[in-house]
């Protein structure tokens, strides 16, 4: 995997094992107002990390920043080079087939074949010659998470992908996403406010409090019987009340 | 007497009912809810349907058969309103001498130059404009200046500058076709969506890739909206430029007929006008229907 250093001092790795995303003291402030405060981070190759936060907390903030479209923030901050990025909005091109979004700025030649492939596995090849406008919402976003998959990414950025979608088609997309991630062992960073989908898919939870990571929390939620398990209702509550929804709780 | 607490409790706990208690039943309103009967066409409508291409045909040929009637009657004096036949006759006589024909060649000539001048002047200069900081400062407040001016007032200077041969009338064309091309494609270059350049840019797209994947693209409708004003700019000016010392054109046969006062020619100048002006605006309609096949607009009910 490799590491691109944006703005390096020091580059020992604490860890082990290689990781996707290493941030040390990252600020970002606009107009003086501080949205990210000193945040400290080190994602594991492979790792599935739920990143929560009330609105405003700044975690879209965050993953702007991993993304590389906010270049002015301050700190220490390695990202895999291989990386892609899910919309809440899927963001196709209108004027693009289905195909040519999935293939989108990639240069090779067996991009087509690869694009197909990558339309097969999220269940849309027979859509590929289709215009984005006849797609269903979850079917768009699916083309989403085919467009960021097949750049086979060390590290897949999930910005609120499912917020838009009802809640059927939404428990279908974490199956799905669950069975991709599976197959191919991307880092991912999903950015969500719910905090059952980030018990349901995640390793590791993470809340964004204040602009730092106010939690940081293994998921122990058994994950082929996440309702079931009592560590759910416990781990669910200790969320919500660091997200300062205590009323919920009760 | 202060108030019983007993019954205090009971009061906050008829609002705020506890899982254990039962729900209250549901009572109905003793007001009838007003309904209303809504039409349901079950899918026979559509067969009922007058073909469009028909439905645009009517207003033309209403009108024609209005006017042969008036003219058959003999309300309005013949010298100010000949009859649709008459203007058939005047075009068939003018046609089997070969008047009709030059004029007809002379004036596309022109129109098409200064339309395809005009396009590429107003496009190129959109795409400066609307891709670059620099180009927007250089080129657009340039243009809005310019704009104002009313294009015709430019003809004297044309003439004084290129005379008043063909190379004057098809300036005045292309200048009257440039500014429509070059207002709608720069609004429409920078009304292209942020978020999608910006996807473009986190899939790899280079420079050249996002302006020719995404923001090109993106700007073709504003663009076929100016092409359709600068196709009725054309023609408006096209009008002017025959005016001027022009020995063709079916201005100038306008204008000779007035001075013969045959309202038959005058009316058949109109009605080719009118013919071109249709097929281009249906060439537009069908370089839409290739273009933006990817759209799905409202499309009227």
């Amino acid at each position: 995997m490799s590491i691109l250093p944006l703005r390096s001092s020091d580059t020992t790795l604490e860890r082990a094992d290689p990781l996707a995303v290493r941030i040390k003291g990252l600020q970002r402030a606009f107009d003086g107002r501080a949205v990210l405060y000193g945040v400290d981070l080190d994602v594991g190759a492979g790792e599935f990390v739920a990143l929560l936060g009330r609105s405003g907390s700044g975690k879209s903030t965050l993953l702007r920043i991993l993304c590389g479209f906010d270049t002015e923030a301050d700190g220490v901050l390695q990202v895999a080079r291989q990386r892609s990025i899910v919309f809440q909005e899927p963001r196709l091109q209108p004027w693009l087939r289905v195909l040519d979004n999935v293939t989108l700025g990639l240069r090779d030649r067996d991009a087509a074949e690869r694009g197909r492939l990558a339309l097969d596995e999220v269940g849309l090849l027979p859509r590929a010659r289709d215009w984005p406008v006849t797609l269903s919402g979850g079917e768009a976003q699916r083309v989403g998470l085919a467009r960021a998959l097949v750049r086979e990414p060390d590290l897949l950025l999930l910005d609120e992908p499912f917020g838009a979608l009802d809640a059927l088609t939404r428990l279908r997309m974490h199956a799905l996403l669950r069975t991709l991630c599976e197959a191919h062992r991307p880092a991912v960073i999903l950015v969500t406010h719910d905090v059952d989908e980030a018990i349901t898919l995640a390793d590791r939870i993470l809340v964004l409090k204040e602009g730092r990571i106010s939690l940081d929390m293994e998921n122990r939620v058994s994950q082929r019987s996440v309702r079931t398990d009592p560590v759910f209702e416990r781990q669910r509550a200790q969320l919500l009340n660091e997200l300062g929804v205590a009323d919920a709780v009760a | 007497m202060s108030p019983n607490p007993a019954t205090v409790t009971s009061l906050a706990l008829a609002r705020l009912p506890t899982t254990e208690s039962a729900p209250p039943p549901r009572v109905a309103p003793d007001k009838p809810v007003p309904l209303e009967d809504l039409r349901l066409s079950g899918g026979r409508r559509a067969r009922r349907q007058v073909p469009p291409a028909l439905l645009r045909l009517a207003a033309p040929l209403g009108f024609l058969a209005i006017w042969q009637v008036v003219a058959a009657l003999d309300l309005v004096d013949s010298r100010s309103l000949t009859s649709p036949l008459a203007v058939i006759e005047a075009a068939a006589s003018l046609w089997s001498v070969g008047d009709l024909q030059r004029h007809l060649l002379a004036s596309l000539y022109r129109v098409v130059w200064g339309l395809a001048l005009g396009i590429a002047s107003g496009l190129s200069l959109a795409i400066v404009a609307g891709l670059f900081r620099w180009g927007e400062h250089v080129v657009d407040s340039s243009m809005n200046i310019v704009r104002m001016v009313p294009v015709i007032a430019l003809l004297p200077l044309i003439i004084l500058w290129m005379g008043i041969g063909e190379p004057a009338k098809i300036a005045l064309i292309v200048l009257g076709v440039t500014f429509p091309v070059y207002m709608n494609s720069f609004a429409a270059i920078r009304g292209v969506d942020q978020k999608l350049v910006e996807a473009g840019q986190a899939f790899g797209l280079s420079r050249w890739g996002l302006v020719r994947r995404v923001i090109l693209p993106g700007a073709v409708p504003g663009f076929l909206v100016g092409l359709r004003w600068a196709l009725g700019a054309a023609w408006l000016l096209l009008f002017f430029a025959e005016q001027i010392n022009a020995d063709r054109g079916i201005g100038y046969l306008i204008n000779q007929a007035q001075s013969w006062n045959r309202a038959d020619i005058i009316i058949l100048g109109l009605v080719i006008y009118g013919t071109f002006g249709f097929a281009g605006d249906q060439l537009i309609r069908l370089i839409e229907r290739f273009a933006l096949s990817w759209r799905k607009g409202f499309q009227g009910a």
